[in-house]
């Protein structure tokens, strides 16, 4: 018999092309996903070297970081935006490649539209120049971020250079409380590993607590694994994966659908598979999760203190220092009741119709509180037209929130969408960066449930106390 | 890209951990479309006050760091967003080579592509540096890729990891596309074998009249 394998194995083994000693392996790629923002250097790449795209069909280009998301009849007001855009729609034409454009009902940000559409399928490779790719893997697909010469190297070849990461499996066991989400799991394990902990490794992400959540959760998770420093976070395709694709617009049907789901069946980790390290965490003891700093590690308990940086190593003084110094807060302090100016819902983190769902349980015949700004961003036009249909954009705007059309909008702050310098925002996406969200704005990072409650009171709030 | 062979420049040392690349360039100064220009914008909200004036005490504004090639930084520099933004500013700014104890992995890859050379040094190193270089601000420090060491003003020699084919494309200035494309029958054959099992676009794949029509 083989030697028992990882899911991430399986799928490195069989899309290695060429493996040369003492060069990195030549990985062939399924799927590659192109945004506006890091893509026109790698089309010029192509120009300026006489190379076309070599295969356009598994090529999908969309818009989402620089686009407003004001509504869809204002005209773009940011004119170097709008000549990245432009750019983007004569780079599809001129290479071949089908664009998911401006005014597509398709169109949402990359990682949302990908599973969507039924693209994002179990035992792929997947990239995208985008950091955040790695949300696909929650399919059981290795999918990773890459710079634009890369690019430009799948553009022209399909394939990528590619050394061997390493394997790192998270074992979540237990099962989560109520008030307690997916996006608390991956704060507490960034929290606990680090954000450069993950550095040379794959994520899977496996046990109990991670198999009784919803696809829309487990992206999620594996959204946030760059957060850590893995480029490509996993979890093993189950039933729950299936049914989600099943029936999907671009999900095999009939009798191919049977071939894929038994080959899909294969692909979760065997039994006695090693993992070169592994961590574990219990869901059972997770409250709600908070950062208080200027990056995803810097996250604690939402009912815990500050840390104080006189009561850390020496080494870790200076960054956390700064980071507070940055975010107005002080060390052995409750960040509890502390006041809110934004709340963001939205990015390729927390913006799917059940993240939607969640907020809107909570807010419904209630108001956002008077002097909070509330944002409501979809993360694609159909999340939006569904969430409509189900009258979420009601209660939203009924509770005085902004509702708005779909894009990476605050979560990138290059499109309008931003804080002021010194503003507070709890926000759903992924990073709490000095800046990240506009100049001078201070984010923390929370779940849904956290940033609607938040949003009620005006104040960081532990939903658990609100609900019924 | 730009052969890299050696280097011996006066050095700037940032002791921040967990540099992020939305430090090096933020966001909004991705709208451009071409590669060029990011220097003037290199730690932008670090370096400039909010009407645009330099910030004095930021290291990158002492007269005396000009021209400076090479960066000292603290430990896992360029983690988070993997916008290659990041090197094409650095290098845009003058730099040639960052030192740190650890290096972010999209960073990294995105940095041996462009001829900005990631050299890796163990904590202990790490730390003489930075009190060397605060005790001396004309501090210089030498880089030979060839062999792999760094070299300080003592004398002293460090040796720091690199993979044998982003060093030899780094000596010779070679793209990494090259590579790939000498592998064009390799791929050919894969793809024959493979076949379009997993081309979840292509319109045989699915039901793509159930998408919503453009």
């Amino acid at each position: 018999m083989s030697k028992p394998r990882t899911l991430f194995e399986k799928i490195w083994d069989q899309h290695v092309v060429v493996d040369e000693p003492g060069n990195p392996a030549v990985l062939y790629i399924d799927l590659h996903l192109v945004h506006e923002v890091t893509s026109p250097q790698a089309f010029q790449g192509l120009r300026d070297k006489g190379l076309t795209v070599r295969r356009p069909d598994k090529t999908l280009a969309t818009m989402d970081h620089s686009i407003p998301t004001t509504p869809l009849d204002v005209p773009i007001a940011d004119a170097i935006a709008a000549a990245q855009i432009r750019k983007m729609e004569q780079n599809c034409r001129e290479f071949g490649i089908r664009l998911f454009g401006m005014d597509s009902p398709n169109r949402g940000i990359v990682h949302v539209i990908g599973p969507e559409h039924g693209l994002t399928q179990p035992g792929m490779t997947i990239v995208c120049g985008d950091s955040h790719t790695s949300t696909h893997g929650a399919f059981g697909a290795l999918a990773f971020g890459i710079g634009t010469s890369e690019v430009e190297h799948v553009l022209a070849s399909q394939t990528l250079l590619q050394r061997k990461p390493k394997t790192f499996e998270i074992r979540v066991n237990g099962r989560l409380r109520p008030g307690v989400s997916s996006k608390d799991i991956i704060l507490a394990v960034i929290a606990k590993n680090g954000v450069g902990g993950g550095t040379g490794y794959v994520f899977e992400y496996t046990g109990e607590a991670i198999r009784s959540l919803s696809m829309e959760e487990r992206m999620t998770i594996c959204n946030m694994s760059i957060e850590g420093g893995a480029r490509a976070g996993m979890i093993a395709p189950d039933e729950t994966t299936f049914a989600y694709i099943k029936g999907k617009p671009h999900a095999p049907q009939g009798q191919a659908w049977e071939e894929a789901v038994a080959l899909w069946r294969t692909l979760p980790t065997d039994e006695g598979a090693v993992y070169d390290r592994v961590m574990e965490l219990d869901a059972n003891e997770l409250t709600p999760m908070i950062t208080y700093g200027t990056n995803p590690g810097m996250g604690m308990a939402i009912n815990a203190e500050i840390p104080d940086p006189m009561r850390v190593t020496v080494s870790e003084r200076p960054t956390l220092e700064k980071a507070l110094t940055y975010m107005g807060l002080e060390g052995g302090k409750p960040l509890l009741g502390h006041k809110v100016d934004v709340v963001f819902l939205g990015s390729c983190t927390n913006s799917r119709i059940s993240d939607l769902r969640l907020a809107a349980g909570l807010i419904e015949g209630k108001r956002v509180a008077d002097g909070v700004r509330m944002m409501v961003v979809p993360g694609s036009q159909q999340v939006k037209k569904q969430a409509e249909q189900e009258g979420l954009d009601r209660i939203f705007r009924d509770a005085g929130a902004d509702w708005r059309e779909a894009g990476c909008s605050m979560c990138i702050a290059m499109n309008g969408d931003q804080l002021s310098p010194g503003e507070y925002a709890i926000s759903t996406s992924n990073r709490n960066f000095e800046g990240r969200q506009g100049k001078g704005g201070r984010t923390f990072l929370a779940s849904p449930l956290t940033a609607a409650a938040s949003a009620l009171t005006g104040r960081v709030t532990d939903v658990r106390t609100i609900m019924e | 890209m730009e052969p890299f062979t050696t280097l011996t420049s006066r050095v700037v040392a940032i002791e921040t951990t967990d540099i992020d690349t939305d430090q090096i360039i933020p966001a909004r100064f991705l709208k451009t479309t071409t590669k060029i220009g990011l220097g003037k914008n290199l730690f932008a909200d670090w370096r400039y006050e909010e009407d645009g004036t330099p910030k004095s005490d930021f290291v990158l504004n002492q007269p005396e760091v000009q021209g400076v090639q090479i960066l000292i930084a603290g430990d896992n520099f360029g983690c988070g967003s993997s916008r290659e933004h990041a090197p094409w500013a650095l290098m845009d700014y003058g730099f040639q080579a960052i030192v740190s104890t650890s290096f972010a992995d999209i960073f990294r890859n995105n940095s041996l592509k462009n001829g900005l050379l990631p050299v890796i040094v163990d904590e202990d190193t790490h730390q003489q540096i930075m009190s060397l270089a605060e005790e001396d601000p004309n501090l210089e420090l030498s880089i030979d890729l060839a062999s792999q060491t760094l070299t300080l003003p003592d004398g002293r020699q460090i040796e720091f990891p690199i993979d044998t084919f982003s060093k030899t494309c780094m000596l010779e200035g070679l793209d990494q596309l090259g590579y790939l494309q000498k592998q064009m029958d390799q791929i050919l054959k894969f793809e024959e074998s493979y076949g379009d099992r997993v081309n979840t676009l292509s319109p045989s794949s699915g039901d793509e009249r159930r998408e919503t029509r453009d």
